[in-house]
């Protein structure tokens, strides 16, 4: 097999995984390269196939007992063992928490750049990889060109959708390699308390900025959210200077990409729009009608929450009977 | 031992205000230092870790870290570290507020051989291990570490402490150790940097910008309601 030619697709999540094939599939084709996955974990095979029908011409699998949990030495070794015996060109790596933290080890222990975070991965006429990302607090897009082989870039969930499964030819390998031990040991694994549905996986967030006014009117979001089928959200001062919240919508927290969006009592500063980006639709809801949320918002409503919302719930809630 | 870069960062205020309540709880023994690599004169910020609570500041300074990637400011916080000696635990900021690319920590770890704790919300010693609570996507793990090792903390972990007058005063007999690239030993071409940014752009916002408008808070609604229905964004599933 000729160094540096095939595209390969990780990640410990499986759907994050058929996401990025998408893409990758798209990048390997423009390149006439193949696509292979890398599958890893315990009693994972069954996963193969349908890393085929979503894309891979091969799927290189590690199963053993030591992988049934994501533990950053034993799939940093993997993985590692993989790249330096098969040397892909581009290796994509699911941006989870443990996703990213692996692909900068992996990065370090090849000794070459990272690409983190990409919300868009093209191929530009010469032929490079050309990695897009959100950067400078927000306030710009860069484009990252890679000098060394191979490119690791990691991808959020969310960021590709999956594609229409297809009946096709695939290959599967069986990899037996050496599997470093875990160098910290997980004592315990508890459900995450707050807000059960991950903002990223919501259609639909009604989110709370500094015009709401107590806590306890966050009822008015969840009412609406409710007739929605979606979730509630808020900006980061109603969770670190007023302690309502642990999580926040915003660059430096939940990065979303909702159907719908709407922003209530939301100013709109560049860190909160930043995370809100790749919403479909933006609504916002202020009493300023010169707050900067207006400018990125696809149908604003000047005017206060505390009315708006419960109108805005029985409308909905007729239109959609 | 903690790491500043060139702004103190919220997030690493964070990772030092937890190194001072470690060294708080522990008593006399515990060292903080912090260990900061900038393209820039960044004396205030040193001295306001050490009105903090640091113990000693390092600094390698060098004009041509302007260009530096995630992987040189982590070699250099390496060489730096080894340089100065022993330690137990590396505490630094999940990521920067500037970047976001979040991947010094991990590659520092990689770079030292450390086990690594991400994405920490608490944090306690128990005799030669670090104990801590980190958040996943969909999971809280407890995950225990033996020292040396390296964790990076997010803003949810304490809220730091402002430094008193008398702090900054105290502070200013602190010793601040500056050294350059060659007095860690480090070859400049490690330093290369292993990614390029070929084009930076103003992210795309192309928004519809309608503001709603009716008679009154009944009309308003009903016309929004609508136009989201129109969008296809509500509706059942």
């Amino acid at each position: 097999m000729s160094e540096f030619k095939s595209v390969w697709v990780f990640s410990e999540m499986q759907d994050l995984m058929l996401e990025m094939l998408t893409k990758a599939r798209e990048i390997a084709d423009k390149r006439q390269s193949e696509l292979a996955a890398v599958l890893v974990g315990f009693n994972v095979q069954d996963r193969a196939d349908e890393l085929i029908k979503y894309g891979v011409d091969k799927v290189y699998l590690v199963d053993n007992q030591t992988l049934e949990h994501f533990r950053l030495e034993p799939y940093l070794s993997v993985l590692h063992n993989l790249v330096v015996s098969y040397k892909p060109e581009i290796v994509m790596v699911g941006s989870t928490r443990n996703g990213k933290a692996l692909a900068a080890r992996l990065a370090t222990r090849l000794d070459v750049g990272v690409a983190p975070d990409c919300n868009g991965l093209n191929v530009d006429e010469q032929g490079r990889l050309i990695g897009e990302r959100i950067t400078y607090g927000g306030n710009a897009v860069a484009k990252i060109a890679f000098r060394v082989k191979p490119c690791i870039v990691t991808v959020p969930s969310r960021v590709f959708e999956k594609s229409e499964p297809k009946e096709r030819d695939g290959q599967l390998v069986k990899l037996d390699v050496k599997i470093d031990e875990s160098k910290t040991e997980v004592v315990d694994v508890k459900p995450l308390e707050t807000s059960s549905v991950r903002l990223e996986d919501a259609d639909v967030i009604v989110s709370c900025g500094r015009g709401l006014e107590k806590k306890e009117d966050k009822v008015l979001l969840d009412e609406l959210a409710n007739v929605l089928g979606g979730v509630v959200g808020n900006t980061r001062p109603l969770a670190e200077d007023r302690k309502w919240f642990t999580e926040w919508v915003g660059l430096s927290g939940h990065k979303v990409k909702p159907k719908l969006y709407i922003a209530c009592g939301i100013s709109g500063v560049i860190q909160h729009v930043a995370g809100i980006r790749d919403a479909k639709v933006i609504v916002a809801v202020n009493k300023d009608e010169n707050a900067p949320i207006f400018e990125v918002a696809d149908y604003g409503v000047v005017g206060n929450l505390y009315e708006i919302l419960p109108a805005l719930k029985e409308a909905l809630k007729k239109q959609l009977q | 031992m903690e790491s500043v870069p060139r702004k103190m960062s919220d997030f690493d205020r964070n990772a030092l205000e937890e190194a001072i309540r470690i060294k708080e709880k522990l008593g006399g023994g515990v060292e903080i230092f912090t260990v900061t690599v900038t393209a820039e004169d960044v004396k205030a910020v040193l001295r306001e870790a050490l009105a903090m609570g640091a113990d000693k500041a390092y600094v390698v300074n060098d004009a041509s870290f302007k260009n530096i990637d995630t992987l040189g400011t982590a070699y250099v916080l390496a060489y730096a570290i080894k340089k100065i000696g022993t330690f137990d635990l590396i505490l630094c900021g999940e990521t920067s507020l500037d970047s976001f690319s979040g991947l010094v920590g991990a590659r520092l770890a990689e770079l030292l051989g450390l086990p690594q704790i991400g994405y920490v919300r608490r944090l306690s010693v128990e005799g030669e291990a670090v104990v801590a609570e980190r958040t996943l996507e969909n999971v809280v793990e407890t995950v225990k570490a033996k020292f040396p090792a390296l964790v990076s903390v997010t803003r949810e972990i304490n809220q730091p402490r402002i430094p008193s007058l008398m702090m900054i005063m105290k502070a200013s007999k602190k010793e601040i150790v500056s050294w350059t690239v060659a007095d860690l030993g480090l070859q400049m071409e490690k330093l290369a940097a292993k990614i390029d940014v070929v084009e930076v752009l103003a992210p795309k916002t192309e928004r519809k910008k309608i503001k709603i408008t009716g008679e009154n808070v009944q009309e308003i609604a009903d016309k929004l309601a609508k136009a989201l229905l129109q969008e296809g964004v509500v509706g059942r599933r």
